[in-house]
């Protein structure tokens, strides 16, 4: 579902004399479907470039990406735009919405863009809310207002509104009280069982071995003349 | 022709080479770029980058010196004037930075967004009067401000007005320029909201012009940053705002506040 | 100086020749403004030198002209274009409709029907329909080439909204052969029926504004309205006080300081010959008598 080849990337500071500095090269990687992979590394490693470059947030300097059939590294923005919409789903460390969105609106948003009707995506948003223990009287409030966890909580929920191929998750159980990490766990889960392929970086060593089939340390794709 | 015969496969507007000079020196040059059906493209760039020279030129406001532009196929630059705006009064919608420019002040709310269903023949005044109050509600204007007119409207008010008397009659593409500018932040993020909402639910292809980076992250799948007139670069919104490549969008986006 | 100095109707030829060609232009686009090279004329504007300038360019020695403002043969404006024309052109002149073969009005269209063969002449102080709603010149010039009348309606839909009913009871704006937008000259709404499928050659002259349009006999003319608020050429609800017509348009005339008032034909030459056929109303000597 997933398959990574020769990537690279380096960083071009123009307002800092031009300086180039090379953050990945050489990086592979293959995800099945029903397969969650980790990501490990230490700090600045570049788990979190990776996980980017797989959702066409940062460009890649050569190689690619292919996610169900198509290059994340070569395609145009609208295609990356459509495999955003159907196909990868990203679950952040930071929700960013429009301000005064209501939480349950903000989690129907990826079934609403993909034109399902407004009660079938509220339904399912309402469902995951109260999965994740968000009571009933904030969901027409906006998250931004909202503590750290509740925010995070707010922000699996919409990650997982849409069943979605392929996930990158960026550390999803962080902040977490052990009740909600156990639903955050049991819909990875879920998700796998299903066929989604899944890519994570989780520094929750129990949570890692609990859902994660196999581990890449990526210090192994750090620039060799760097290293 | 009917209103959904647009094909997904296509693009509904694309920009070949678009230049326009004031003599010697330039508004904007060689532009190109495709927009496709329910996409919103924002423009950023400083002041005198060219970006509202170039939004005039694709609206027709302004006429461009070279290129072409191709709305569903038809070059907008050679078509004849009353098919031209036939199509902004219709197909097209312009929505102004300042509320003042896109409204007419002396009419009411109401007649404001009545306006353009009379100029394609809606003759029916009830039926008039119960779109634009259905409209007034869309954009989150209390039905009872119907008979007030726009100055006695806040601006956020205002500018919500302009939206609803632009989209009544269901257009495909929406030029923006600054739509939230002059706004507080408060009413900002409302009409952001508003915007984002009614792009999804209408399928509306939308070209935005801003300098603000928050506002082109919140409304834009795609960004074009200009510089001098020229596109210095062209791509998903989030990549270039992430990842600049020019020496230029580094500069812009490292210099504001984080978005 | 004797009036013999001026050319026949006061203006030259050569101006004449202008005016007309504009005329005829103007009949051959119903409705559309045609700019002409409006002259001084010996009155000030406002008093009708659109309309004089038409008249005295559509004159022949063999004529006969009537003049009324406001429907009367015998007010100020009226008298003295009479007057100029008797002595520039030594035309014949009437009050009665039906001699005369130019009328030149100020705000009223005649109660009796014209007949082919006749020519009235408007005096229209602003000839721009679209004035008020869209003051560029150079816009509503665009507007009336590209048929965007759009405007027009907002005018009559707030109308409707603050009054409940189509407020314009004056220069009501017309469309002509489903084509341009006119505005009628300041006549009231009650006349507006008549412009359309009448016998007569209608001329519109506006001097100050240089525009000239016209509308030939018989063309269709339809007042602007919304299907739900049809147009309504109202009028006050009395018969005449000195003639008993129910038909005709009135002019309300007080009387005293304690707010006594009659209601008159506003049309002096219809209600003369009404009253000389005997026709009575409430104020007549036999009406006083029963």
């Amino acid at each position: 579902m997933i398959e990574i080849e020769n990537l690279s990337k380096s960083f071009t500071l123009h307002n800092q004399g031009g300086a180039v500095i090379p953050v990945m090269a050489g990086a592979h990687l293959r995800v099945e479907p029903g397969e969650c992979v980790a990501l490990t590394g230490q700090s600045g490693a570049g788990k979190s470039t990776l996980m980017r470059m797989i959702y066409g947030n940062y460009l890649a300097a050569s190689g690619s990406i292919r996610i169900g059939g198509v290059d994340v590294a070569t395609v145009t923005p609208r295609d990356i735009i459509r495999l955003r919409r159907e196909t990868l789903g990203y679950v952040s460390q930071y929700l960013r919405v429009v301000p005064r969105v209501p939480t349950r609106t903000v989690v129907a948003e990826p079934l609403l863009a993909l034109g399902k009707p407004e009660g079938e995506a509220h339904a399912r948003a309402e469902e995951l809310l109260t999965m994740l223990n968000i009571p009933e009287r904030l969901w027409s409030l906006s998250p931004t207002t909202f503590s750290g966890g509740e925010q995070q909580r707010v922000n699996i929920a919409r990650g997982f509104a849409h069943e979605y191929p392929a996930m990158l998750l960026d550390e999803p159980t962080a902040s977490l009280d052990a009740r909600n990490r156990d639903v955050v766990l049991s819909l990875i889960e879920g998700a796998k069982a299903r066929g989604a392929a899944i890519i994570g970086i989780f520094h929750d060593e129990g949570a890692r071995n609990q859902v994660c089939d196999r581990v890449v340390d990526v210090t192994g794709f750090t620039p060799k003349a760097a290293a | 022709m009917t209103m959904h015969d647009v094909s997904l496969d296509q693009p509904l507007f694309r920009v070949e080479g678009l230049t326009k000079r004031y003599g010697k020196r330039i508004g904007c040059a060689d532009v190109s770029f495709d927009l496709w059906p329910g996409e919103v493209l924002g423009i950023v760039g400083e002041s005198g980058s060219g970006k509202s020279t170039l939004l005039g030129c694709l609206a027709g406001h302004m006429q461009a010196d070279e290129g072409k532009i191709l709305y569903r196929g038809r070059n907008t630059l050679t078509m004849p004037e009353p098919e031209r705006r036939v199509l902004s009064r219709t197909e097209w919608a312009f929505v102004h930075q300042n509320p003042r420019d896109g409204l007419r002040m002396g009419v009411s709310a109401g007649g404001n967004v009545g306006e353009r269903l009379m100029a394609i023949g809606a003759r029916n005044y009830g039926d008039i009067r119960e779109t634009a109050a259905d409209w007034l509600g869309r954009v989150e204007i209390a039905g009872e401000r119907i008979d007030d007119r726009p100055r006695q409207f806040s601006g956020g008010m205002q500018q919500r007005l302009q939206i609803a008397r632009n989209l009544v009659t269901s257009p495909r593409l929406v030029f923006m320029d600054e739509p939230t500018g002059g706004l507080d932040v408060s009413v900002q993020a409302r009409l952001l909201d508003l915007l984002r909402g009614l792009v999804r639910d209408m399928g509306l292809s939308v070209i935005i012009v801003t300098h603000d980076l928050a506002v082109a992250r919140l409304l834009a799948d795609r960004l074009m940053v200009m510089k001098d007139g020229h596109v210095i670069e062209h791509g998903l919104t989030d990549q270039v705002l992430d990842d600049p490549q020019a020496a230029y969008t580094q500069l812009l986006v490292s210099s504001v506040l984080q978005v | 100086m004797t009036d013999q100095a001026y050319n026949f109707a006061y203006l030259d030829e050569a101006t004449k020749r202008m005016i007309r060609r504009a005329l005829l232009k103007g009949l051959a686009i119903p409705g559309y403004q045609v700019p002409f090279a409006s002259r001084e004329m010996p009155m000030p504007y406002g008093w009708g030198t659109g309309g004089v300038q038409v008249t005295a360019a559509c004159l022949t020695p063999e004529d006969t002209l009537k003049v009324i403002d406001q429907g009367a043969d015998d007010t100020t404006n009226a008298v003295s274009i009479r007057k100029f024309f008797e002595r520039t052109a030594q035309v014949q002149t009437s009050e009665t409709t039906a001699e005369a073969t130019v009328i030149q009005t100020r705000h009223r269209i005649p109660e009796v029907a014209l007949t082919e063969g006749q020519i009235l002449v408007y005096q229209v102080p602003i000839p721009e329909p679209l004035r008020f709603l869209e003051p560029r010149e150079s816009e509503t010039r665009r507007m009336h080439a590209l048929e965007e009348y759009g405007l027009m309606h907002v005018k009559l839909y707030e109308d409707i909204a603050r009054h409940g009913a189509i407020a314009t009871s004056y220069a009501y704006p017309v469309k002509v052969e489903g084509r341009y937008v006119m505005d009628p000259s300041p006549i009231p709404k009650f006349d507006n029926p008549k412009l359309g499928g009448n016998a007569a050659i209608q001329l519109f002259g506006a001097g100050r504004e240089q525009r000239i349009y016209a509308l030939p006999p018989y063309t269709d003319v339809v007042s602007l309205d919304f299907e739900d608020h049809p147009f309504d050429p109202s009028k006050a609800d009395h018969a005449c006080d000195l003639c008993g017509s129910e038909v005709s348009y009135l002019d309300e005339v007080i009387t005293d300081d304690k707010g006594s008032r009659i209601f008159v034909c506003s049309d002096t030459s219809y209600c003369t010959t009404r009253q000389d056929e005997g026709h009575t109303g409430r104020l007549s000597p036999e009406g006083e008598a029963a």
